[in-house]
């Protein structure tokens, strides 16, 4: 008994292993691509690294972009454990964001108490909405929310241009004839508090880590979250325990774009401070790659999200200070995105051996292969 | 104001609109084909990307239009092998994969532009090609037979779609692997064999779909010049319902929509233009909400094979 | 198996100490002056270090590229990379991101950091605070922050609605359809200024004149832009302008139909030298020297940049390759000479 058990850990630590060895891969093929341009990676990975991780401005820096990965990850979680695959995360992170910026605008004298609250809850609720829209044409008409996600994504872009130009201009450069396409500074009481000084580091990640949790708890622990999950890993199965499969599916897709919708709440409260453009900047598909990072797990979720937001930061350093093109990085964090999905086949492949050598051992209660399972409709 | 519904606009929309749909037609029924065959490919974008990027430098090096039409195709393929490999002999995550696939082409394809080309250029694409006695006709002539080569090449492709789908052994194997894997495998298809011809085909015609843009309709190579169409491609597969004609009737619908929208603004109709460019994305969800007959998508899609012991 | 594992085992840990043993001894040097930040004043012999971050790419033939070919020009003015460094970061559409890169540029000692969107003006004025010792600079814009206290800020903006004139007297007189088209970007910021300039410059030439103007929304939607290029000559114009970095797809277009082309932001004549008539070229050497100047002698913001005809920050750049009619290229210049001595107002009331 100990023996195996000795040997489950050490399974499960190669498990863990995996995904490393295929970012160090990743960074391999980098290499050459560094050397055809003439650039000596080692210089460029060690920026990458210390950049991103080696002191206190790079560590703030990826805490600060872990934040709304993360949140966007929570909900890609909920959805794709639903069986709904939510590409719609940058509309939803807008649509939050406006909200989040029009009600703080709304309310300026509320005491912080009530109003940071509110708005950040109104900032869920407007990318509940957002995404509850993709939600509910599946349940109801069928539509799919790949169709559905990546129109909403352009509509909510051009909603914010429509509004960020007329009527959600900030008086100010209206006055001043400037016309920049931002809102008016939101007001004090609002803004997240800052957690180290000369950073943008705000006290959005802990709200973040601690809804992950919450998440976990959702999925995990709740009738809510079991049906979820139910209705994720088998339709037809879940219809005949009389769950009603429509409204978990709308449901989880509400609880998605809520996410990403706190997401764009907590951006501009605790990094912007007003509505601008260029906001959701692909967090709406960054975090998909982090949460499928943490195999669709809510806690996993928090180590993938550090993890992917201290590469995606590491890597503009190195932009910056090597002078490498940034296309060079966004074929990079390619690279790695195909090498780390691709070494899932080995755990895969390990797990399955595991199995039927031992058949006793518990199959994994979350699959470690997320898609086939958890997405298939 | 000027007159809005004279004739001479309603040809101008419809013209259009069959030339905008030209890119969307080749990625979507390539698209069409591997999601068929059970594998969802999000990462076409980056695929055009790539395709384009190869097809124009091609003939910016040597001014051949059909070298360059190949050299989109074979870079589509490759592009295409990569993600079979990934994602039919490994059974990654195909959500993921394609994304990761995307964000390689898109940062490939601006780092061999930065580093072969360096600046913006042009070369001269395929011309119009109008044809003779047809282009001729009234009204017709001037939607229908007075296009690029490219855009006939890509009306070609739905009928031809078509035919290999529904008439072709191999159509039927494709079909029977995305429906049913394992009593295809009992039948004794080799579903992954499938299901890597049918991920090469539609990755070599998102590359064609890519250089119908550098060498067809545009004639420049910019970075990300694709900005996200290769996204719209996808969807449209799901509003055409895995066929060939409903992919058709989606394509030229949301590309009609945007050929209105922009005469609409050309014309000066007194719409805000952020609110127009939307048209085309709230009325592709509309029609297929509540307009288009849906299909069930094929049982297999997006869940890898391997053969039970 | 087991054998495999300790091969990988073996494998990772000797990949972790090469980088390790890389990055250690270079973090130990770098990390305190990491922290220190905003030395920024550089002692003299060093080379005067200017970062730029920017949301397209330095070869966008629009914007982005206009600024940069402005810096390599003050460079090799200065005497090359020994005299002025030049970092850029690039495609930085997130604003979070060109925060983080406004703030390490900050850190590492640079002299000139320029912000260049306005979507970064409030990231740049936060870390503007913490570096009180560093010069920034952003555009276009008007606002540097000396009401609020700040004496670090440059701001610049283009008077495009100016060249934008230009652009349209030239356009009316080159016409002959009476219908000329505008491939817009977003209707907004530096794009609308030029747009509306043009249209008041071929309304004030030829009153009759159609200018049709479209937006794509999108400012790199290369493929619609093309088919608003279309859609303008389908609609009978003969001459046509636009904005930002996609309308090199409509360049294309407009090249294949033969139609000519008044460019704007970069020299976009290369692209297609039949056509392009003319283009309102961004020339911010002048700017950037005097920001340097001023840095130099102290004087670490407070100034507004105007690029107008009259200083020549704004050139109208005829393409040689196009034989443009001599009497087009006086009526350029009179309306030119106009807006200089303010006879003319380049935009409509």
């Amino acid at each position: 008994m100990g023996k195996s058990r000795t040997s489950l850990s050490w399974d499960r630590l190669i498990d863990f292993l995996l995904p490393i060895v295929a970012v160090l891969a990743a960074l391999l093929v980098g290499a050459v691509l560094l050397l055809l341009l003439g650039e000596n990676p080692f210089t460029a990975y060690t920026v990458l690294i210390r950049g991103s991780l080696g002191n206190v401005n790079g560590l703030t820096q990826t805490l600060t972009k872990m934040t709304p990965l993360l949140l966007v990850a929570l909900g890609i979680c909920i959805a794709f454990r639903g069986g709904m695959i939510n590409i719609g995360g940058e509309g939803q992170i807008i649509l939050g964001a406006l909200a989040t910026t029009a009600v703080a605008l709304a309310f300026p004298t509320w005491p912080r108490w009530i109003l940071l609250p509110v708005v950040l809850l109104s900032g869920a609720l407007a990318g509940a909405f957002w995404g509850g829209i993709a939600g509910v044409l599946k349940a109801r008409l069928n539509v799919n929310e790949i169709l559905s996600t990546v129109m909403l994504n352009v509509i909510a872009l051009q909603l914010m241009n429509f509004l960020l130009r007329g009527p959600m201009l900030d008086p100010e450069q209206i006055a001043a004839g400037t016309n920049i396409a931002q809102s008016a500074a939101l007001p004090k009481q609002v803004w997240l508090t800052r957690l180290v000084p000369r950073t943008l580091l705000h006290s959005g990640i802990i709200l973040a880590i601690v809804l992950a949790f919450l998440v976990y708890l959702l999925l995990w622990r709740t009738t809510i979250g079991y049906r979820i999950r139910a209705v994720g890993l088998n339709q037809s199965a879940s219809r005949y325990a009389g769950i009603p499969v429509r409204s978990y599916m709308a449901l989880s897709m509400i609880l998605s774009g809520g996410f990403a919708g706190l997401a764009g709440a907590v951006e501009v409260t605790g990094v912007h401070h007003r509505m601008i453009e260029g906001l959701s900047g692909g967090y709406g598909f960054s975090g998909i790659v982090a949460a499928l990072f943490g195999h669709l797990h809510p806690l996993g979720a928090i180590p993938a999200s550090f993890f992917f937001g201290a590469l995606l930061v590491g890597a503009d350093k190195m932009q910056r200070t090597v002078q490498v093109p940034s296309a060079l990085i966004v074929a990079l964090q390619g690279l790695v995105v195909l090498f780390v999905v691709a070494s899932e086949y080995y755990v895969r492949r390990r797990s399955r051996r595991r199995v039927a050598v031992n058949p006793d051992e518990p199959s994994s209660d979350e699959p470690t292969h997320l898609g086939q399972e958890v997405i298939g409709v | 104001m000027k007159e809005f519904f004279t004739v001479a606009v309603l040809v101008g929309i419809a013209h259009s609109g069959i030339r905008l749909a030209a890119p969307y037609l080749f990625a979507s029924l390539g698209e069409m084909v591997g999601q068929l065959s059970g594998v969802l490919n999000l990462g076409v974008d980056g695929i055009m990307l790539m395709g384009a990027f190869a097809a124009f430098y091609v003939v910016f090096m040597t001014g051949n239009l059909w070298l360059g039409l190949l050299a989109a195709l074979i870079v589509g393929a490759l592009m295409g092998l990569l993600m079979a490999v990934i994602s039919v002999t490994m059974g990654a995550e195909q959500g993921i994969s394609g994304i990761g696939l995307y964000l390689f082409g898109l940062g490939l394809s601006s780092l061999l532009f930065k580093t072969m080309i360096g600046s913006v250029e042009s070369v001269s694409g395929f011309s119009t090609l109008r044809i003779p006695v047809l282009s001729e006709l009234p009204i017709i002539g001037p939607i229908f037979f007075d296009h690029s080569v490219v855009v006939y090449l890509a009306y070609l492709m739905v009928p031809v779609s078509w035919y290999l789908i529904n008439r072709t052994t191999l159509g039927l194997k494709i079909r029977a692997a995305g429906q049913n894997p394992e009593a295809a495998d009992s039948l004794g298809v080799s579903v992954n064999g499938v299901r890597y011809i049918t991920v090469i085909y539609g990755s070599a015609m998102a590359g064609i779909a890519g250089a119908a843009l550098s060498i067809g309709l545009l004639n420049v190579f910019q970075e990300n010049m694709t900005n996200g169409l290769g996204f719209i491609a996808v969807a449209l597969v799901y509003f055409g319902g895995w066929r060939p004609f409903g992919i058709l009737g989606g394509a030229l619908l949301f590309s009609t929509v945007n050929a209105l929208q922009l005469w609409a603004q050309v014309l000066g109709l007194p719409i805000p233009s952020d609110l127009a460019v939307m048209l085309p994305y709230v009325l592709t969800i509309i029609a297929l909400a509540f307009a288009v007959r849906q299909v069930r998508q094929p049982a297999a899609l997006t869940k890898p094979f391997e053969r039970g012991e | 198996m087991q054998k495999r594992t300790i091969w990988l085992l073996a494998l990772i840990s000797v990949l972790i100490l090469v980088i390790a043993g890389c990055a250690a001894p270079a973090a130990a040097p770098a990390a305190p002056a990491a922290e220190s930040g905003g030395e920024a004043a550089a002692p003299a012999g060093e080379p005067f270090k200017v970062a730029i971050v920017m949301p397209s790419t330095i070869t966008d033939l629009a914007w982005s590229q206009a600024m940069y070919d402005g810096l390599v020009a003050v460079q090799e003015e200065m005497g090359g990379e020994s005299a002025m460094e030049i970092a850029y970061s690039e495609s930085m559409f997130n604003v979070a991101d060109a925060a983080a890169a406004i703030r390490d540029y900050a850190n590492d000692g640079y002299n000139l950091i320029i912000a260049h969107g306005t979507q970064y003006g409030n990231s740049m004025f936060e870390v503007a605070t913490d570096f009180p010792e560093t010069s920034f600079a952003w555009g276009t814009a008007v606002d540097t922050g000396k009401d609020k206290g700040y004496e670090n800020v440059f701001a610049y903006e283009a008077n495009a609605q100016e060249g934008g004139y230009v652009n349209g007297v030239i356009a009316a007189l080159l016409d002959e359809s009476g219908v000329v088209g505008v491939v817009g970007p977003v209707e907004a910021g530096d794009a609308k200024l030029y747009i509306d300039g043009f249209a008041t410059g071929a309304k004030a030439t030829n009153p009759d004149i159609a200018v049709n103007i479209s937006y794509t929304g999108s400012f790199g939607d290369t493929a619609l832009a093309a088919e608003a290029a279309n859609t303008h000559i389908s609609a009978g114009a003969d001459v046509l302008t636009g904005s930002a970095q996609q309308v090199v797809g409509a360049i294309g277009v407009a090249k294949e139909a033969g139609v000519l082309w008044l460019g704007t932001q970069s020299d976009q004549s290369s692209l297609a030298p039949d056509i392009v008539v003319a283009n309102q070229v961004y020339d911010w050497t002048g700017s950037i020297k005097d920001m340097i100047a001023k840095i130099q002698a102290g004087e670490l913001g407070g100034t507004v940049y105007t690029l107008t005809l009259e200083n020549d920050g704004l050139k109208i750049v005829f393409n040689d390759g196009y034989a443009t009619p001599d009497e087009v290229k006086a009526a350029a210049d009179e309306a030119i000479q106009g807006i200089i001595d303010g006879s003319i107002t380049p935009l409509a009331e």
